[in-house]
């Protein structure tokens, strides 16, 4: 461990010495403050390679890249050890089937033999932590390398909004499925289509239990949370009524039963043949044997037994309901604007929902040119998500790091974990949720990890760590951004640093770098 | 150097002047009353934790779950407690010997009016303990009111974040999990100066303790687990939380809190061995560790257990069940009016559920714990009011 070799002053001398300026932002203009306040909010926080867009585009013409999304392949740097993860190159119908084998390998086990059985049981929640962190980490290594930062954090939201719990059962299977290929492709797209993707996943219908939701044997939790929690709010007008209503037509909505001697693949062939009334997506599958079609009262409007396309007319209702736009903008606003976004933004962005038919993007819009932001700016506390992944940013600009577990406990340690909300509210993004007395100890904890370089982001997949010095966080990017706008206490602190690992804990520790 | 002489050496070094320690310089009272309050989080099945085993109602609307009538030698059956009630077999080790003693009182069809049956919401209810349709504080506890109406009884949850029954008190309110590594990282230079760059901000305070209050609990547990007399065994899961909770609670805090998740099983829940038994036998070993690290001071110490609701009476198609609304909440503690089923009762049968479907609510939890509260603390009528508004405290006799 390197103690403090010099004395401050001497540091600081040597610190000054060692920053020169990007290259090319010697010729380009500095970002004004309000530039990069407001970048720090439509990015998950600074590298160079955002700020360097930023001042080729403007404000408008980036956000306008950022919006329109697009494909985003993963980032080149972390690409390799993404594919090295079996949740991203492996269905999920393929993976179900190695689950069970992995289960019937501890069932096998002969329960005489309990030393066996214990290994075969520790073995296998190896494997399950293994599969939860791979999914983890491809979420937050993207978050952390993307490009597309506005689209990253949007992800991230959404996973949050349409929260999922990856320890529950068989869900965390689904955890990558859900982020590649139900979250991501519609994060900036119809809300609509969101919904609906969600409702169609794999993760979403076991967490909340709608695959056990059949005719005669219903269960209400998704009908429920779907209109409380991910579309209109609690208190918007609906009724027990339309919960139980709602929970009927969402009746034989699940998965392709993966049992039996038919399986291929982790998938019942006996279910693959297209019949009437059958809906498949994946493993998504509508059942119409399962499905009570009776007629249904919902939201004050008449819901005629068909199948499949009741759930398609119900959640049209829901999320043309006035309450779905004003919650989805206050719930966005709150996200990045302030805690108590000011209800004319909020109008705004509702009144945008409204006649764009739930555009994200556009809504996005409204809310990022809109004067309202730079009122909160540096008032935002962030969460822990946000704080981890824009500490990596500033740490690395865009290096690549070897082993991502580090992220995924100290997200833990942080008590916002990937696919970790039990209850499907998901976590909170106030500032008073983050900032009690035990948290602010644990974040400067984090701090220190990562800004002393003792940790393991660098080891190898034989598990050598190499010997690392601490990041250079007194670089050109922290000079040209947030340097100029530190307060005089955080001036202070780092002025009585003693070494480059304190600057760069105090720097992640302080006040000016959590808030945004 | 001992925790009493860095707390002395921090507060009086002039590079900590944020530093407030909450009262935590000086230990309270070695007889004040302790109270601590446990959130099972998610709704726990308490119709079979403790079983109406004389509702034939029972029996019927539970085919696979319902837990056996009370025989002789048969392990697997409900332990009577009365003519009507009995515990889950489950927890024969831990809780009975509690019951036997008069040291715990259950009270059935114990809840809140909230009737939405969302987990977040009657969560966020319950612990706002505001009364219903009110637009009150979003951000204002009820524990944390209580805090705000006494002196000398230092308040702490121990959880990873600040939970809203603890938010907005008109003092800063530590928290701590003690689950994990609780060691101390930053040197008092360190923190001094970490402290230093909040000292102009909402979060001063927050930093400041934080950082303290690492340092003391570190020292603190060290110094428990080195006096050896206790000889405290290798506890697991929320048994060794709650030996670390005693810790805490024995010397410094009087006020606590702690959650517990994982209750919400709609599916599979099982009875006398499954997820719902092994979430019961976890929390019951918790709390009988928890009485045995008192000591004697768990005469001095009331515990309730609360859920934001009861679940369904009947089972689901899935073997579990879904959201209900009465629920049973536990008094315990060393000189609490125990070994009875306290507060209003109706027969356990068809006609008597909610909607078909639940537990009622008799006992409102506003109403008494307002009276639990009063005959802990000697809390009058305004001061209740503050803690729960509107509430009609009702005392029935618990300690």
């Amino acid at each position: 461990m390197p103690t403090a070799p010099f004395r401050c002053s001497t540091y600081l001398a040597l610190l000054l010495l060692a920053v020169t300026p990007l290259a090319r932002a010697t010729d380009s203009q500095a970002l004004s403050a309000g530039d990069i306040a407001w970048l720090r909010r439509a990015s998950f926080g600074l590298d160079s390679a955002t700020v360097e867009r930023y001042r080729e585009l403007g404000r408008t013409r980036f956000l306008d890249e950022q919006l329109a999304g697009g494909d985003d392949p993963l980032p080149p740097v972390v690409a390799p050890l993404i594919n090295s993860y079996e949740v991203y190159t492996t269905s999920p119908a393929k993976l179900i089937a190695e689950y069970r084998d992995e289960q019937k390998k501890v069932k096998e086990v002969d329960a005489a033999d309990t030393n066996a059985k214990e290994m075969a049981k520790k073995d296998f929640q190896m494997y399950r932590r293994d599969l939860y962190k791979q999914s983890a980490e491809v979420e937050l290594l993207r978050a952390i390398y993307g490009r597309n930062q506005l689209k990253e954090q949007m992800v991230w939201f959404w996973l949050n909004h349409f929260n999922v719990y990856a320890a529950k059962g068989g869900v965390g299977l689904f955890a990558t499925d859900y982020e590649e290929n139900t979250i991501r492709p519609h994060a900036l797209g119809k809300f609509k289509d969101l919904v609906m993707a969600t409702l169609e996943s794999p993760a979403m219908q076991l967490y909340l239990d709608n695959a056990h939701n059949v005719r005669g044997k219903t269960n209400e939790n998704y009908a429920r949370e779907l209109m409380e929690l991910h579309t209109l709010g609690v208190n918007a007008g609906y009724t027990q009524q339309d919960v139980q209503q709602l929970a009927l037509i969402l009746t034989g909505a699940g998965i392709l039963p993966q049992h039996g001697r038919n399986a291929v693949d982790g998938i019942d062939a006996r279910f693959l043949n297209q019949r009437p009334g059958m809906v498949r997506n994946g493993l998504f599958a509508f059942l119409p044997g399962r499905h009570d079609y009776s007629t249904k009262e919902f939201l004050g409007h008449t819901i005629k037994g068909s199948g499949f396309d009741e759930i398609e007319q119900a959640v049209d209702l829901i999320v043309h309901q006035p309450a779905c736009a004003q919650f989805i903008s206050r719930k966005l606003a709150a996200y990045f604007v302030s805690d108590d976004p000011p209800p004319a933004l909020v109008n705004a962005m509702a009144e945008t929902f409204q006649r764009t038919d739930g555009d994200i993007a556009a809504v996005l819009r409204t809310m990022f040119l809109s004067n309202s932001i730079a009122a909160g700016y540096g008032k935002k506390f962030k969460d822990p998500t946000q704080f981890l992944v824009s500490a990596m940013r500033l740490s690395y600009d865009g290096r690549p790091i070897t082993n991502a577990d580090p992220l995924v406990n100290w997200l833990n340690q942080m008590a916002e974990p990937m696919y970790g909300h039990v209850t499907p509210d998901g976590f909170a993004s106030d500032n008073a949720s983050w900032s009690s007395s035990g948290q602010m100890a644990k974040r400067f904890d984090v701090a220190r990890a990562i800004g002393s370089g003792r940790n393991r982001l660098f080891a190898t997949a034989d598990g050598e760590v190499p010997h690392a010095d601490p990041p250079m966080l007194n670089s050109a990017l922290f000079q040209q951004t947030l340097a100029p706008g530190l307060s005089d206490a955080t001036r202070d602190a780092l002025a009585k640093a003693s070494s480059q690992v304190e600057w760069n804990t105090f720097l992640l520790s302080s006040p000016d770098f959590n808030y945004r | 150097m001992n925790r009493r002489e860095f707390l002395l050496a921090a507060a009086g070094a002039a590079a900590l002047p944020a530093l407030s320690f909450s009262g935590r310089l000086f230990a309270a009272p070695a007889n004040s009353p302790r109270f601590l309050f446990v959130f099972l989080r998610g709704g726990y099945d308490c119709n079979n934790f403790l079983v109406p085993y004389s509702s034939d109602f029972y029996y019927e609307s539970r085919p696979t779950l319902a837990i056996a009538k009370p025989g002789a030698n048969h392990p697997n059956a409900v332990i009577p407690l009365d003519a009507n009630w009995g515990l889950n077999p489950v927890v024969r080790d831990a809780i009975y010997p509690l019951w036997q003693k008069k040291q715990i009182a259950f009270i059935p069809f114990a809840g809140t009016d909230d009737l939405s049956r969302s987990h977040f919401e009657t969560q966020d209810n319950i612990e706002r303990g505001e009364p219903l349709n009110t637009s009150g504080n979003f951000r204002s506890g009820f524990l944390a009111r209580l805090s705000s109406q006494l002196t000398g009884v230092p308040a702490i949850a121990f959880t990873n974040s600040l939970p809203l029954s603890f938010q907005g008190a008109s003092k800063d309110i530590p928290n701590i999990s003690l689950k994990g590594n609780t060691k101390a990282n930053f040197d008092q230079r360190q923190s001094a100066i970490l402290a230093g760059m909040y000292k102009n901000t909402p979060l001063a305070s927050a930093a400041a303790d934080g950082l303290s209050l690492r340092t003391t609990v570190s020292m603190d547990l060290q110094n428990e687990m080195t006096a050896a007399s206790r000889g405290a065994p290798n506890a697991s899961g929320f048994a060794q939380e709650t030996q670390r909770i005693a810790t805490l609670m024995r010397d410094q805090y009087r006020l606590g809190f702690v959650d517990v998740g994982g209750w919400d099983t709609h599916v599979n829940q099982g009875n006398v061995t499954g997820g719902l038994a092994n979430n019961l036998r976890n929390l019951s070993d918790g709390l009988a560790a928890y009485a045995a690290a008192l000591g004697k001071d768990w005469d001095n110490t009331v515990v309730v257990v609360v859920s934001e609701f009861g679940r369904t009476f009947r089972e689901n198609g899935d073997r579990g069940t879904d959201h209900g609304h009465g629920t049973v909440h536990w008094v315990l503690g060393g000189k609490v009016n125990g070994g009875r089923i306290a507060g209003e009762q109706v027969a356990v049968t068809q006609q008597n559920l909610l909607q078909n479907r639940d537990y009622q609510v008799l006992n409102n939890y506003r109403d008494i714990y307002s009276g639990l509260l009063a005959r802990v603390w000697g809390l009058k009528g305004n001061q209740l009011q503050a803690i729960f508004p509107q509430a009609k405290p009702r005392d029935l006799q618990l300690v």
